[in-house]
């Protein structure tokens, strides 16, 4: 933070595919939510170029930056980030909110995606009275609430049990399949490995980059 | 912007921000509040103040001057110093014919007497007066009537007393109105009772009988006792005090450069003090107000800055969300301008109430009321309301300025 910009990526290569499901593994300090954080606009990468959506992102003001996430790019981060004293409802519906849908229109439409992660009956909690795994969910619903191109997760299951973490990337997995494009940054290979395809990260460049055999966990 | 404001989403996004932070917005409110209230007792107490001045004073013509005569201290045509003046009433017209700006002329006389009423007995000045005297310095009677032109005409021995010589003669509440008392063994009936005032110049209080009644019951003959003169309030009153005393002067044969022949005290001169006192104690309003509103306005742009400290991480999730910077500000700029704007309507109501309570105190309604219809300017409370208001929302505006220029994810891990 600060004036001092830090050199985090020293350069990479990196094509995501519309429908894809990314896994980013590295070490901390490796560079992974740098890099996560460039692709959501929410930091700025300094020097190379980056399409989203085949649109070059350059000099992006800020008020270009928030249409862009608002349309193209849903986020899922580690510590949720719900706002406490909104309800599961007014939460997922926030986006919606600033792209300017009515009221009632968005509470339609933020109610049918809490139903699609399960959480319909805790439509009216508050974030406090949900437990981890609702509240990732509730988060979940919000990124995919206006059917952005993209979702990015940091490390979504960091803060969950294996048991509620295997949950949260069900519906993570029936979201990809539904055409959304995931990147998910995670260091637990169980979790990569739901994925289909894993770059590993380190020092800021990628040192592997494969497909997962594997494919289709049962629902 | 207009249909910003007239969005409901836009109030219930605020609303449901106020409402879910009631300790944060109860300490806003109390802040603002809390200033606007000190504001307006400030400017209500300093208004009564200046309004008692002027209710003490208001009865009393200010452009007014007293000339008595006293003894010669210059040899002048053949008189030697030290010889004794006395005012005549033909002085009186004279003045009325030669100088320029005069309203009224009023002569005057007193003495000490002794009043007796049954048992009871009090040493008073009593003053021979003419009805005109109610014009120079207004009689606040509680009972009756003041002395008028028929009372002088026919010499009547009736009188006008103050408030302090009826209480001492009369049981309380005993009606006065047509009852005889004695003032140096001679009856008069008193036709009046009034409330002395607190300021102003020469003498005060005292027992008023008719000018024409006191010559002849005290052997005055033509003499009179002073002049109270008051200008006209384009005229300079010192200017009227230099052509009277210059004219009395002629008139009596003194030496136009004696000082000492005739007195006089000016009361627009000695009120011009009081005024003096009067602006100083406005500038003090001002300036004490003026720096109320600014720490007002720090308080609120403080109480801002916190706010928006606090809800750093909440604007990080908003703009990752996809607010605009704009959309941000503007929630805040509303929802404090919202919220001051409630809290300087309950400071003036409060403020108000405490005026009211003021206005029923002691300070106004006692003996020694130093105060007089404690009021404020709506205009100026509204305007500095709003001046509070939108000063302190810029200031504020620093921090949400800061909250979105910085990058969504340094706003994100703010913790």
């Amino acid at each position: 933070m600060g004036k001092t910009s830090l050199h985090v990526l020293k350069g990479l290569d990196l094509e995501v595919k519309e429908g894809e499901f990314i896994a980013i593994m590295g070490a901390s300090g490796s560079g992974k939510s740098t890099l996560l954080n460039i692709l959501g606009l929410l930091d700025i990468h300094d020097d190379g170029s980056y399409y989203l959506n085949d649109q070059l992102i350059e000099n992006l003001n800020e008020k270009k930056a928030a249409v862009l996430r608002n349309r193209f790019l849903g986020f899922i981060f580690q510590s949720f980030n719900l706002i406490s004293y909104k309800n599961a409802l007014e939460n997922v519906a926030l986006p919606l909110y600033y792209q300017g849908m009515k009221r009632s229109e968005r509470n339609k439409k933020a109610l049918f995606y809490l139903e699609k992660v399960g959480l319909k009956d805790r439509a009216y909690h508050l974030p406090n009275e949900l437990s981890g795994g609702e509240k990732q969910r509730v988060a979940v619903a919000r990124a995919i609430v206006s059917n952005p191109k993209v979702i990015l997760a940091d490390e979504p299951t960091g803060a969950l049990d294996s048991k509620t973490s295997e949950g949260v990337m069900k519906l993570l997995r029936q979201i990809n399949e539904e055409g959304m494009t995931l990147i998910v940054i995670t260091h637990e290979e169980d979790i990569a490995n739901m994925s289909d395809r894993i770059i590993r990260l380190k020092d800021g460049i990628i040192v592997s980059d494969k497909k997962v055999i594997k494919r289709k966990i049962k629902k | 912007m207009f249909k910003f404001i007239f969005d409901i989403d836009t109030w219930q996004e605020i609303f449901e921000g106020i409402r879910k932070n009631m300790l944060r917005t109860a300490i806003t409110i109390f802040g603002v509040m809390w200033g606007v209230l000190l504001l307006v007792s400030l400017l209500g107490v300093a208004r009564g103040i200046e309004n008692n001045f002027e209710k003490l004073f208001g009865d009393f013509a200010t452009n007014s001057v007293f000339v008595w005569a006293q003894s010669t201290g210059k040899p002048f045509k053949g008189f030697q110093t030290g010889r004794p003046i006395r005012l005549k009433q033909s002085d009186v017209a004279a003045i009325k014919n030669n100088v320029k700006g005069l309203e009224f002329v009023v002569p005057r006389n007193q003495s000490q007497s002794k009043i007796v009423r049954g048992l009871k007995n009090v040493d008073v000045g009593v003053y021979g007066d003419y009805p005109i005297l109610d014009k120079v310095e207004k009689k606040n009677l509680i009972y009756g009537r003041f002395i008028n032109e028929n009372d002088i005409d026919e010499r009547k021995k009736v009188c006008v007393i103050d408030e302090d010589t009826y209480k001492q003669l009369f049981e309380i509440d005993e009606f006065p109105i047509g009852t005889y008392i004695k003032i140096n063994s001679i009856n008069y009936k008193v036709i009046g009772v009034y409330k002395k005032i607190n300021m102003g110049g020469g003498p005060q209080g005292g027992i008023h009988i008719p000018f024409s009644t006191f010559q002849q019951v005290y052997n005055q003959g033509n003499n009179i006792g002073w002049l109270t003169i008051t200008g006209r309030p384009d005229y300079e009153i010192e200017q009227i005090e230099a052509d009277v005393k210059l004219l009395l002067k002629n008139l009596h044969e003194v030496h136009p450069e004696d000082e000492r022949a005739f007195g006089s005290f000016n009361l627009g001169e000695a009120f011009k003090k009081f005024t003096g006192f009067l602006k100083g104690i406005q500038f003090l309003t001002w300036f004490v107000g003026i720096a109320t509103l600014i720490a007002g306005i720090f308080a609120i742009g403080n109480i801002l800055l916190i706010t928006v400290k606090e809800r750093t991480q909440e604007i990080g999730i908003r703009r990752a969300l996809g607010a605009t910077p704009r959309e941000i500000k503007q929630q805040i700029v509303l929802e404090s301008v919202f919220l001051t704007s409630i809290a300087g309507a309950l400071g003036i109501i409060l403020g108000g109430f405490i005026l009211f309570l003021i206005d029923h105190s002691s300070a106004v309604t006692g003996e020694d009321a130093w105060l007089s219809n404690p009021t404020v300017n709506i205009p100026i409370v509204l305007i500095s309301v709003l001046l509070l208001i939108a000063l302190g929302t810029l200031i504020g505006l620093i921090p949400a300025h800061i909250a979105t220029s910085i990058k969504p994810i340094d706003a994100l891990r703010d913790e």
